[in-house]
């Protein structure tokens, strides 16, 4: 193989060499970047205003002027600006890949301390300060239940209402709805808390509670619902959308009245896609803490009816074990938070893999 | 021509046979393909023609879907009015209780006998650190996004892709615990250098403590909306068409070139959404900045300094010990956030819906 291949290859014709653009030697780059940090040691230590960071930071500033200086007298300006942009694209690359490593890194690092059996059997009722001891069960156990029925409360009414802005809708009341959807979508979590605060938990709650407002997980499955809703609803509009028109045209065709088509060709069509949407929002509204710690009440032991006193939640949790004074706490934050981001990586990934399988493709 | 007649009882539902296989075909229920079809043609011949199609039925299962799914969509706009509506009922009684002006007073004190809170300097933090935080992370994002787009091989763009698609989904809890245990302390160290080299502005003097400050915060949200930013504009820059991008390069430009005359005026209005939607983000965000920053009420520019506090922190911070008038009046900055966070998401839209002609996926 490699004696044909080499044996068709001919070399090029010597070109003169004032022909050719001039390139700055492949050696020049690293020679810059060891001069400039070289440079930016000497400067920093000389003058003793820092350490090995500056010299870092001082060094890629020194290297972009330098490496922006030398290509600009050898090749020109133009591949002096392209040099120049590419080493700051990349760079932008590794100053973001850093921190979000370190949190990566923390979060497995310090979670692993306190992940034994133990934390997904108790609950923190009776842990005391001193108490080592002490789970996540209760926590679990409501990011269940509440982001449980706020799937089922969205799910339908989402569904229904991409149905409505993509078969039905005409005119500006359709329009209207949707922009209003885009509009939702940037509601402040904490809003949708205080909203269920007011309209729910003060409000209609008191009704069944003999007048006292009652803070449950159904309060916050709600809250989670309005932060839900928009999600869904894009996400089916969009699957929706990718539905071709022969399919209905097909069925129309054949005498299949408008909604029956609507539920027996275009919603199992576009089924794939619109499940992909609904675990990505079902994998945000579990880490939402803002809402859930206003209206659920946050208890401490396991209860696992929504509809009655309070209720906490993973993340919820992890916010509470962060403020608290106990040694012992931070250990059980992190633990939590590593199990929280484990249940939500676990339902995006799954989500991601559904829509990569998914046929619809835009 | 011989079956005329018998075809004609069927008209515009193609067929006996299909009107046994289906229930309700279209265009005829059982009830109307009986009717004599002559007096509902106008040619009195029953042959084809939309006289023979069924008048629509007042309750019919299209109604009743049609009906449903319009419910579902009047439900999002009621949802919305309710949200205003139900946080004014609950903000107006703790209005007018506040002894102080609500718009200028710089403190918060809502359960004391005498209320007294302000939203000036809640509402001027979160603006503050969010647009400090956007500053920080827009640059850097929109680097990376060309990085995977045009830079990286394409394999390792895609998995970084997916990667960075991935930690948008991690959750703020995580990062606000992060910046609180693992980063405050570099950012500390930082603040106490630029204090000692750069104490003349007054961005960064004052005279400690430091660690807990609009830096910290802000940085910690930059690190948090920068996947939303990288992941959203990304994916617009990847849809630039291909003849753009080899049009610029047959012409001799460089890849920044290309990228700046080809990619980048492609990708402006998903640029803007990406950044509005980052902004929509930071402004809301809670709990990060409730574990961040430090938390005082007063205005200042001072970034290094222990302080900064945000209407959303605030409400996650003074919620626990809060009365009647104070859950009111955290109401009532819950609705400053709301009219905010609308008016840049509304903006944010607008312009959005102005350029769709131009990218079609830029929402």
């Amino acid at each position: 193989m490699t004696t044909t291949a080499t044996s068709h290859r001919t070399r090029p014709p010597a070109q003169p060499d004032s022909l050719r653009a001039k390139r700055l030697p492949w050696y020049a780059a690293p020679a810059i970047a060891v001069a400039a940090l070289a440079l930016s040691a000497v400067i920093v230590y000389g003058t003793g205003i820092g350490g090995p960071v500056l010299v870092v930071v001082l060094g890629a500033i020194l290297y972009l002027v330098g490496l922006f200086a030398a290509a600009n007298a050898v090749e020109g300006r133009r591949s002096a600006r392209n040099r120049t942009w590419s080493a700051l694209i990349h760079s932008a690359f590794v100053l973001a890949v850093l921190p979000l490593v370190s949190v990566v890194w923390t979060l497995v690092s310090k979670g692993a301390d306190r992940l034994d059996v133990n934390f997904f059997q108790t609950s923190m009722n009776n842990i005391g300060a001193r108490d080592a001891n002490g789970g996540a069960y209760h926590a679990i156990v409501g990011t269940l239940e509440q982001v449980g029925i706020a799937t089922l409360i969205t799910v339908p009414l989402g569904v229904l209402c991409a149905i409505y802005i993509v078969e039905y809708g005409r005119g500006k009341f359709a329009f209207a709805i949707r922009f209003f959807v885009d509009v939702m979508t940037g509601i402040p979590s904490i809003v949708s808390g205080l909203f269920v605060l007011a309209f729910w938990v003060l409000i209609v709650s008191p009704w069944f509670n003999d007048g006292r407002p009652s803070f449950s997980g159904f309060a916050a499955a709600l809250a989670l619902s309005v932060l839900m809703l928009p999600t869904i609803v894009r996400s089916t509009e969009e699957m929706l959308r990718l539905v071709p028109a022969p399919l209905r045209e097909g069925a129309y065709a054949l005498g299949v009245p408008k909604w029956k088509t609507i539920l027996r060709v275009v919603l199992p069509t576009a089924l794939p896609g619109i499940v992909t949407g609904v675990m990505l929002a079902i994998a945000r509204a579990a880490g939402e803490t803002a809402p859930v710690l206003l209206v659920a009440g946050g208890g401490a032991a396991i209860n696992t009816n929504p509809f009655e006193n309070s209720q906490s939640s993973l993340s919820l949790f992890v916010y509470q074990q962060a403020g608290d004074a106990s040694k012992y706490a931070p250990a059980r934050a992190w633990t939590a938070a590593l199990t929280l981001v484990a249940l939500v990586l676990i339902l995006t990934i799954a989500a991601k893999l559904l829509a990569r399988r998914n046929r619809l493709s835009r | 021509m011989g079956d005329t007649p018998h075809r004609s009882a069927d008209a515009g539902t193609g067929g006996t046979r299909v009107t046994q296989s289906h229930e309700w075909p279209a265009g005829a229920s059982a009830r109307v393909a009986e009717a004599p079809v002559s007096t509902r043609s106008p040619g009195g011949t029953g042959l084809g023609g939309g006289g023979a199609l069924p008048r629509s039925r007042r309750f019919g299962a299209e109604r009743a879907f049609r009906g449903l799914t319009l419910a579902a969509g009047t439900a999002v706009l009621v949802i919305i009015a309710a949200i205003a509506i139900f946080l004014v009922v609950k903000a107006v009684p703790a209005l007018h209780a506040n002894t102080e002006n609500f718009w200028s007073y710089e403190g918060w004190s809502p359960n004391e006998t005498e209320p007294k809170f302000g939203i000036g300097a809640l509402a001027f933090g979160t603006v503050l650190s969010s647009a400090l935080a956007l500053l920080m992370a827009v640059p850097v994002a929109l680097g990376i996004a060309l990085y995977l787009s045009h830079y990286a091989p394409r394999r390792l763009g895609t998995a970084l892709g997916f990667l960075i698609d991935l930690l948008a989904a991690v959750p703020s809890v995580v990062f606000g615990l992060w910046g609180r245990d693992v980063f405050s302390s570099p950012v500390r160290d930082f603040s106490v250098w630029l204090n000692q080299h750069f104490g003349w502005i007054p961005l960064f003097g004052g005279d400690g403590p430091f660690g807990a400050s609009v830096m910290l915060g802000a940085l910690v949200l930059a690190i948090m909306v920068l996947p939303i930013i990288t992941s959203l504009s990304r994916e617009v820059f990847l849809q630039t068409p291909t003849a753009n991008e080899e049009a610029a390069l047959a012409l001799g430009a460089t890849r920044w070139e290309m990228l700046r005359t080809a990619v980048l005026p492609y990708g402006r209005p998903g640029i803007i959404a990406a950044m509005m939607l980052g902004l929509g983000r930071a402004l809301g965000e809670t709990i990060a900045l409730a574990l961040t920053l430090g938390i005082t009420f007063g205005i200042s520019f001072n970034l290094i300094q222990n302080g900064g506090n945000t209407i959303a922190a605030n409400i996650a911070n003074a919620f626990g010990e809060a009365n009647e008038t104070g859950r009111g009046a955290l109401i009532a900055s819950g609705l400053v956030l709301f009219a905010i966070t609308l008016i840049v998401n509304i903006t944010a839209r607008a312009i959005i819906y102005r350029r769709r002609e131009f990218t079609e996926s830029a929402a």
